[in-house]
This record gives C-alpha cells, sequence and structure tokens, in this order.
C-alpha cells in the first residue's frame, strides 16, 4: 500500500466535541504541569494567559504540551499519570523519565504555567500546545517558539502573526506565553495535513 | 432577554439548512464542528477569526506527529469500572460501554490511554460548578480511564448517565452522554468528544450535538446498543468505536 492508496483514510472520524466545563475532575492529575520539576537548575518555565474575543481570560480552558526531549527524542515515556495501586491516588512522576506531555488547567485568571525541560527538537526550539475550553467544539493546536529564527512555519507568515508565535523571555528561565483565542493579536492556530 | 428553545431551533436549523444546501452544490463534508458555532453561546467569543495555518506534515521532525505515550502505571486495575470506585454501589442502570480506537486507515491504536467523565444517573456531576437541584450520588464519581488492548478495544463498566440542564438556553437540557478523552499515536490524532445513547429525544434540541452539522457525521457520536455486550442479571451493553483523524508518522515510519 502506498501513501497515495485509495485504501487510506477509508474510516469516517468521530467528530470532535467541547470538553465542556466539567472536565475538571477527570482531566487534570497532580505535577500535571511538572513535565520537570519546579526549582530544579535546568527547568524552564512557560506562563501566560488564555483570553477570549473580548480579551476577557478564559478560566475554563485546559492545556496540552508535548515536546521533544533535551536530546531531541521524540519518544516520550510513560508516567505522567503515575498511580498508586495501593490507593489509587497519584504517585507524581518518577522523575527520571522524560515523559514530554504536560497538562494545565487554566486558573480563575486563565492562567497556566508548565515546568519543563528546554526541547532539542530540530531547528528552533518549540512546545506544542493543544487548547481545549468549554465553548471550543474542536480543540485548537499552537506553537511556543522558544526562540526566533529561520523555521517554515515562522517563515511563513506576516511578522505580527509571527510574533504570536514567539514566547517572550523573561528572567529566571521563564517565559511569557499568552493565547488570544479571538480578535486582536489572535494567536496562529494549526492545521496539520 | 432570555433565549427560549425556539429561538435557538431557528438557528439550528438555518445552519442545518445552509450545510445541507451546500452538500447538495457539491461542498465537501464537515466531519467535526465548525468552531463558529452560535447556537453554542459559549463558542461565540472562543473560536479564531483567522484561517487555520496549515503545517505539511511531510517532515518526520514535526514534533506534532508523534505524541505522549502512557502504559499500566498510569492507571489503575480497576479504573475503568466506575461503579466499585466507593464503598457502595451506585445507582443508576449499570452499562459496559466497548469499542475499538482506530485510525482512519482502520488500524487499532494500541496501549493509548482512553478517559471518561460523566454525570451521574441524576445527571449531576461531582463538581462544584454543577450545583442544580439533582442529587450527588456517593457512591459514584464518574471518572474512569484505561488502556486500549492490542485490538485497540477498551471497555468501561458503569452507570447510565442522566440529562442534565444548562444555561445556554431556558429549558437547555444536555442529552445523556459520556465524555471521551483519547491519544492516537501522534498529537495531530487527539481527540476529545461525547458518546451519546440511542434514540435520545433530546438529540433535536441540543445545540451541542447539532453543532455537528453532518448528519452521518452525527450518528457516528451515537452507540450501538449491542446485546452480545449486555451481561446477565448484571449490565446493560453499548458498543461505540472511535475513528481518530489527523497525520501520525506512523505510515511514514512503515512505509506504507
Ligand atoms: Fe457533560
Amino acid at each position: 500500500m502506498s501513501e497515495t492508496s485509495p485504501m487510506s483514510e477509508t474510516l469516517l472520524p468521530t467528530p470532535s466535541h467541547t470538553v465542556g466545563p466539567f472536565y475538571g475532575y477527570a482531566l487534570p492529575f497532580p505535577e500535571g504541569e511538572q513535565v520537570a520539576p519546579k526549582g530544579h537548575p535546568d527547568t524552564i518555565a512557560l506562563h501566560g494567559y488564555v483570553l477570549d474575543g473580548e480579551g476577557n481570560p478564559v478560566p475554563d480552558a485546559i492545556l496540552e504540551f508535548w515536546q521533544a526531549g533535551p536530546d531531541g527524542s521524540l519518544k516520550g515515556a510513560p508516567g505522567s499519570l503515575r498511580r498508586d495501586p495501593v490507593t489509587g491516588g497519584f504517585l507524581g512522576r518518577n522523575g527520571v523519565d522524560f515523559t514530554g506531555f504536560g497538562r494545565v488547567a487554566t486558573d480563575a485568571d486563565g492562567h497556566y504555567a508548565l515546568y519543563t525541560l528546554p526541547p532539542g527538537n530540530a531547528g528552533v526550539p518549540y512546545i506544542s500546545v493543544c487548547v481545549f475550553a468549554r465553548g471550543l467544539l474542536h480543540h485548537l493546536y499552537t506553537r511556543a517558539y522558544l526562540a526566533d529564527g529561520a523555521d517554515p512555519l515562522l517563515d511563513g507568515l506576516p511578522a505580527d502573526r509571527r510574533a504570536t508565535l514567539l514566547a517572550a523571555e523573561e528572567p529566571n528561565r521563564t517565559y511569557r506565553f499568552d493565547i488570544r483565542l479571538q480578535g486582536e493579536g489572535e494567536t496562529v492556530f494549526l492545521e496539520f495535513q | 432577554m432570555a433565549l427560549t428553545q425556539s429561538d435557538i431551533d431557528i438557528e439550528v436549523n438555518d445552519l442545518q439548512n445552509a450545510y445541507d444546501k451546500a452538500r447538495a452544490a457539491g461542498a465537501p463534508v464537515q466531519n467535526h464542528p465548525p468552531r463558529d458555532y452560535a447556537p453554542y453561546r459559549s463558542s461565540v467569543l472562543r473560536h479564531p477569526k483567522q484561517p487555520l495555518v496549515a503545517v505539511n506534515g511531510g517532515d518526520p521532525e514535526t514534533v506534532e506527529l508523534s505524541g505522549p505515550v502512557f502504559g499500566p502505571t498510569d492507571i489503575t486495575d480497576i479504573d475503568n469500572d466506575l461503579t466499585i470506585q466507593h464503598q457502595g454501589e451506585p445507582l443508576g442502570e449499570r452499562i459496559t460501554v466497548s469499542g475499538r480506537l482506530l485510525d482512519r486507515d482502520g488500524r487499532p491504536v494500541r496501549g493509548q490511554l482512553v478517559e471518561i467523565w460523566q454525570a451521574n444517573a441524576s445527571g449531576r456531576y461531582a463538581h462544584l460548578r454543577d450545583q442544580h437541584p439533582a442529587p450527588l450520588d456517593p457512591n459514584f464519581t464518574g471518572v474512569g480511564r484505561t488502556l486500549t488492548d492490542d485490538e485497540g478495544r477498551y471497555r468501561f463498566t458503569t452507570i447510565k448517565p442522566g440529562a442534565y440542564p444548562w444555561r445556554n438556553h431556558t429549558n437547555a437540557w444536555r442529552p445523556a452522554h459520556i465524555h471521551f478523552s483519547l491519544f492516537g499515536t501522534a498529537f495531530t490524532q487527539r481527540l476529545v468528544t461525547q458518546m451519546y445513547f440511542p434514540n435520545d429525544p433530546l438529540f433535536r434540541y441540543d445545540p451541542i450535538l447539532r453543532s455537528v452539522t453532518d448528519e452521518s457525521a452525527r450518528n457516528r457520536l451515537v452507540a450501538a446498543y449491542n446485546h452480545d455486550l449486555s451481561q446477565p442479571e448484571f449490565s446493560l451493553g453499548y458498543e461505540w468505536d472511535i475513528v481518530l483523524d489527523g497525520p501520525s508518522a506512523t505510515w511514514i515510519e512503515e512505509g506504507r
């Protein structure tokens, strides 16, 4: 079967639906925001606000993050949720494996913060972001680039739109990345083909 | 002034007719809801107005063509049985929900995390924000997780959730549904959706379900009753297969 085979894409996809307002007791898990431990000397923080079309914070969004490991690996590792088989609680990540996956619900101010290690992907380093929210019928993808540089996606964008994908470096290994769902300064959202 | 159900019905029907007309004129099938779907009022300020920017997936170094992995440490053995998470039995009609997680080529997605959450039999979520006057059930939280098996199959034991009111418009009720969160082999295949139960009379009134304007796509959100999945003296069976959209690196790696 070749890439262009008519056999491919024979099944029709299950439609997306909104995550709704009540995911809060199901999807977030302890240390979901700590792909790497807070306070570790190599850890970086990526944080910001999710904003709606009137510039108001979105307190019921949930963001997921996926990235290459510091060594560039895209294999990930299990153990993001690591459960305790005795109590049914959460053990937290094991501190050794880099899972590459983070999940953070926005707080009442619409703010999120992710703690992780610098991604080692080829080219300009970036963290892939998937946005879910009440009111959003189909999730949105974007990228938080941690530096500027030559990149096939960035280079295809006009300057003002390109700027929406660049996380701003702040002191103490911290990067600011706001996500504007609509309106002025609307974040560039992506479609994968 | 508060919107009535008939105000919403008019909007829903206008958008339905517009889609059906476009399809008849040769427009492509829309398998997913439009993000801009005004009858679901919360969508109005929460959808981008600029078109999505295409990323060509041909580059195997595209980070999103791979994705998070999960394993046995990420679940416990009883996470897929929502009826045994407390000391007593939850109230409601016990059900078994099972199906396969597939990609668009029909290949099973193996060993991947499936998460569900739902209201209890009375239609109440164990969530502080759900304050409508239906009883909480001390023996039911409504959260489950499992990993798909080698055939991509998942299986949950739970209770049938109740319909519940919401504030989209006056007298807005959601049909009974279970929320599902799914991962493929690539981050681009990520899916969050909802499973419905057959023949629910609330379908036609619900702007969230109706946001999927393609009728056959909408039908793919409805599980089938499967008598063979029903267990004697125990539970009723519902079968629901899930097909993930979006490209993955797998077919590149496998040279398919
Ligand atoms: Fe719900």
